[in-house]
């Protein structure tokens, strides 16, 4: 039987693999791509949570998330674009013209 | 039977998002991102969420991931030059506590999920309605209207950013 300990660890494991990947990539689309996976984590643990206590509200927010996640990728992929013009590159090392 | 559709599902999706963040092919990482929010979709389906895998399939796996498409084919830029080790990165020193830090988050997520015990879905019939459609809605332009109109003012915002920033300067 799956319970809710299930989805939780699901959960946690796909935000680590996330988070990893925000970490370790050299691509700045790679890394919105995983900032993706990590909303997802977080969207599977409020649907979970949401069915476990019986309410909607879980999927309400979920709805809001994915909104979030839209505009987010739309003005990310906008930067994204933006830089490569400028530098020929998506490396995020070739851009450290606001390190102090 | 579901227990069966669950490890499947949650099989994919971890060896899909692994294979995401594994290999340098950008346009590889955005396919297998789509079959891993695939078998999310499954997923919430398993959890008596309909809407929920529905909008995940049209808004995330179409719409969204079509745009990270469109850019990576875009910008042509297919290969990711080679990352330094970690060491490099951290030093050995760093390595060291981080392993010991993420060795402690994992004890301490074990420990407390033990504490809880085995949490069961409620099987009664008013939980089982949770999926109705008619409630998300009822609840999304009730309770939750002015997160909705929030919501619209937010992408207006993020429409105009996406356009001035992609802007070409002259």
């Amino acid at each position: 039987m799956v319970s809710l300990n299930h989805y939780l660890i699901l959960s946690g494991v796909l935000f680590a693999i996330g988070t990893a990947g925000v970490f370790l990539r050299r691509n700045l689309i790679t890394v919105l791509l995983s900032v993706e996976i990590m909303l997802n984590a977080v969207n599977l643990t409020f649907v979970a949570v949401g069915r476990y206590l019986g309410t909607v509200d879980g999927q309400i927010i979920t709805f809001f998330v994915m909104t979030v996640a839209a505009a987010e990728a739309a003005v990310g992929l906008a930067l994204v674009i933006s830089l490569f013009r400028h530098k020929e590159t998506l490396s995020p090392d070739a851009f450290t013209a606001l390190k102090w | 039977m579901e227990t069966f559709a669950f490890y499947i599902f949650a099989g994919i999706t971890i060896l899909a998002s692994l294979f995401v963040v594994g290999q340098r092919n950008p346009m590889y990482s955005v396919m297998s991102l789509i079959a891993s929010f695939g078998a999310l979709a499954g997923l919430y389906v398993l959890l008596d969420a309909p809407f929920t895998a529905v909008t995940q399939i049209i808004i995330y796996a179409g719409a969204i991931m079509v745009l990270f498409l469109f850019v990576v084919m875009l910008l042509n830029a297919s290969r990711e030059e080679a990352a330094p080790p970690v060491t490099q990165l951290v030093g050995r020193t760093g390595l060291r506590i981080g392993a010991v830090l993420s060795l402690l988050l994992g004890a301490e997520i074990v420990w407390a999920l033990s504490r809880v015990g085995v949490t069961r879905f409620g099987e009664d019939p008013a939980a089982a309605s949770v999926s109705s459609v008619r409630r998300i809605g009822t609840g999304l332009f009730t309770d939750h209207a002015f997160a909705f109109e929030a919501t619209s003012i937010l992408i207006l915002v993020a429409m105009v950013g996406a356009v001035v920033l992609a802007r070409r300067e002259r």
